[in-house]
């Protein structure tokens, strides 16, 4: 059993069969590639799992509980974050707010009525957040309104945020895409390095081959809303099913 | 100090200050001088300012930091209002009833209108508040006449019971201190006036804007920025966007009602007018010409805008005659002419135009203004004091 289980996931988009009989079992404490080309389906099988869509039928299973139904801040208090295709921060607030918001999240819950107390008084929250900024070296940066930001800088600043969370489970959307080879390969790390520091499943989709196979332990192939093939990444690269999938889509 | 930043109570005590100096610093000309119309420290006008200032740093918390726009706050006010003048029919004159009574209801009343308008965003929450206001409005008007006294309006009678009244005094008061009496003091050619309603609402002024820069810096504070500037990366960070919307709502309702409260406490009387949509309309207008999200900017924007509605629609063609009348008829005619289309009735034109070049020139409102004005002068004085700046440059100071 795994921590994350979908079962027979059906989604459409009018006409579009978005997502056709999707089965994925995700193992705890690893690295679950999903690729596939362009319109695959991938951020729409993330969307179901974090509750931004309800799907036709089927069922998703989170650490034996199901998430279907469920409100998107309650799935993530279960321990489910996500890091967006298009970086999804507070880009009005400064880099150390940003991060301090989902260590509120974490600790006070859903709601709180804490209207009185002073964010200047929270050294708890500060000292994390501190460190999360350093982890992804962006302590120099903590003053700086987010939206003055490269776009390398809020992606990494987005996944601080999630990071910060200490999810149990960690959906990535094409965390590298626009990325210079070298913020490419400091995310890498990093991703490496939390990995190694704590328990945390991690869920990516990525289109650039070099990070899935420094970081998969099994990769899903995706074409046109199903699973293909679902492999370790030795037994992946010369898949006679992957390459018709990534053909296909050269052709059109 | 306080539990404020320096920064913060350093903008407090100068508001303390202009608050318990505004006697002073309102009137600046001689009574008798053709200027002492626009003197502003009278008892209703200032009244005004420090009421409608807690009305403006209450829809502030809700709009500046949500950036949900509502037009349907002057409900709460009128809200505040009748329930203030319905403890005075039942109870007695002293407002220590009637204001909590008025925030309370106030509250109760914007939980209700906030949890069904905050089932949509954007403009359909503006037009879902707008509508509920108008209801109470047109409620307030007709079908509730025996609550509201419809058209005439509320006012206390004889024959109402009155339980605690005894031989109180039959003015709000607070605890004996009569709300509308008034101190005068004579200073050669000025005249200056302490009202002691004036005190006492400011004083509760004061206490509302303390509390809203608390909540300006408090963790709440911070998810409503928040929920501003991205909604969907607060749900997905495990946070209820909801109840946080609902709070910020209540509690700019609450002081809504205060205000409404105070109002009544001012004068004992109130009517449906008080709900209308251009009501709920000026306190945006405030809002927005003092400062969006600023902590000052509410307080200003209420001030300029009751002086110019007082000042201007004050100001007639014999006014504008008499300042007129050294120039030839030729000329003084048409300038009277002109100057009147923007005065007394037509003082909403002034305040239009105003609104209008503020919005252009300065979108950050008169706090915005403020602050260009003190970045030139500081300017100036670095290039005067340039060569000493160097110098300590150079020799940091030691620690
Ligand atoms: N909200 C939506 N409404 C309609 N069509 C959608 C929606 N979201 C995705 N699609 C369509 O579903 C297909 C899969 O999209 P997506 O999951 O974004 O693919 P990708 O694998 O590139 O992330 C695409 O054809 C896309 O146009
Ligand atoms: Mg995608």
């Amino acid at each position: 059993m795994g921590i994350l289980e979908v079962k027979g996931v059906n989604k459409r988009f009018g006409g579009l069969q978005a997502l056709g009989d999707v089965n994925l079992s995700v193992a705890e404490n690893t690295v679950h590639a999903i690729i596939g080309p362009n319109g695959a389906g991938k951020s729409t099988l993330l969307n179901v799992l974090v509750g931004k869509l309800i799907p036709d039928s089927g069922s998703v299973m989170f650490d034996g509980q199901s998430v279907l139904g469920r409100k998107p801040h309650e799935i993530n208090q279960m321990g489910i974050s996500r890091v967006f295709q298009t970086p999804e921060i507070f880009a009005d607030l400064t880099v150390m707010e940003n991060v301090m918001i989902p260590c509120f999240a974490r600790r006070d819950g859903a709601f709180r009525m804490h209207a009185i107390e002073r964010v200047s008084n929270e050294k708890g929250i500060r000292e994390e957040a501190e460190a999360i900024l350093e982890d992804v070296a962006m302590l120099d940066k903590r003053d700086m309104t987010a939206s003055s930001m490269s776009r390398g800088d809020k992606r990494r600043l987005e996944m601080a945020m999630c990071l910060v969370q200490e999810p149990r489970l960690l959906l990535l959307d094409e965390p590298t895409a626009g990325m210079a080879r070298a913020d490419t390969n400091n995310t890498i790390a990093l991703l490496k390095e939390i990995k190694q520091k704590r328990d945390i499943t991690m869920c990516i989709i990525e289109h650039d081959m070099h990070v899935v196979f420094s970081l998969a332990e099994r990769i899903t192939v995706l074409a046109q809303g199903t699973p293909l093939v679902e492999e370790t990444p030795e037994n992946i690269k010369g898949h006679p099913k992957v390459r018709e999938a990534y053909l296909g889509e050269a052709q059109v | 100090m306080l539990g404020l930043n320096s920064k913060d109570a350093t903008l407090f005590f100068i508001v303390i200050l202009m608050t318990m100096l505004a006697p002073f610093l309102l009137n600046p000309f001689p009574a008798e001088s053709a200027m002492a119309q626009f003197n502003a420290g009278y008892p209703d006008l200032m009244q005004r300012f420090v009421i409608y200032g807690i009305f403006a740093i209450g829809f502030n918390i809700l709009f500046g930091l949500t950036g949900y726009l509502s037009f349907g706050h002057a409900a709460f006010l009128g809200v505040g209002s009748y329930a203030a003048v319905w403890m005075y029919k039942l109870l007695n004159f002293n407002v220590i009833y009637a204001l909590p009574v008025a925030v309370i209801v106030a509250g109760l009343f914007s939980v209700v209108i906030g949890y069904v308008s905050l089932r949509r965003s954007g403009i359909y929450f503006s037009i879902l508040t707008l509508a509920f206001a108008q209801m109470s409005y047109n409620l307030a008007y007709s079908v509730l006449t025996p609550i509201t006294n419809g058209e005439t309006g509320l006012q206390v009678y004889n024959n109402d019971p009155q339980m605690f009244l005894g031989d109180g005094p039959r003015n709000p008061h607070f605890f004996g201190l009569e709300m509308r009496t008034n101190a005068q003091l004579d200073l050669g050619a000025w005249t200056f006036n302490f009202p002691l309603g004036y005190y006492f609402a400011a004083i509760l002024m004061l206490a509302s804007f303390y509390l809203a820069i608390r909540i300006f810096r408090s963790p709440m504070g911070m998810m409503l920025r928040a929920i501003k500037s991205n909604q969907t990366r607060m749900s997905y960070t495990g946070l209820n966007t909801r109840p946080y919307m609902l709070a910020a709502f209540v509690i700019s309702g609450m002081y809504a009602g205060l205000a409404g409260g105070l109002l009544a406490a001012m004068d004992p009387l109130t009517g449906a007018e008080r709900m209308q949509w251009t009501a709920s309309g000026e306190v945006v207008l405030m809002t927005i010409l003092g400062g969006v999200g600023t902590l000052l900017g509410p307080i200003l924007g209420a001030g300029f805008i009751k002086y110019c509605e007082k000042i201007f629609s004050k100001i007639n063609e014999n006014v504008l005659h008499r300042w007129f009348e050294a120039l030839p008829d030729w000329i003084e005619n048409p300038l009277v002419w002109l100057f009147a289309r923007f005065v007394g009735e037509g003082w909403h034109l002034t305040l239009g135009l105003l609104f209008m070049l503020v919005v252009i020139f300065l979108p950050g409102g008169l706090v915005q203004g403020g602050q260009k004005i003190g970045a030139m002068f500081r300017r100036r004085n670095k290039n005067a004091g340039g060569a000493e700046a160097r110098a300590a440059q150079q020799n940091p100071p030691a620690e």
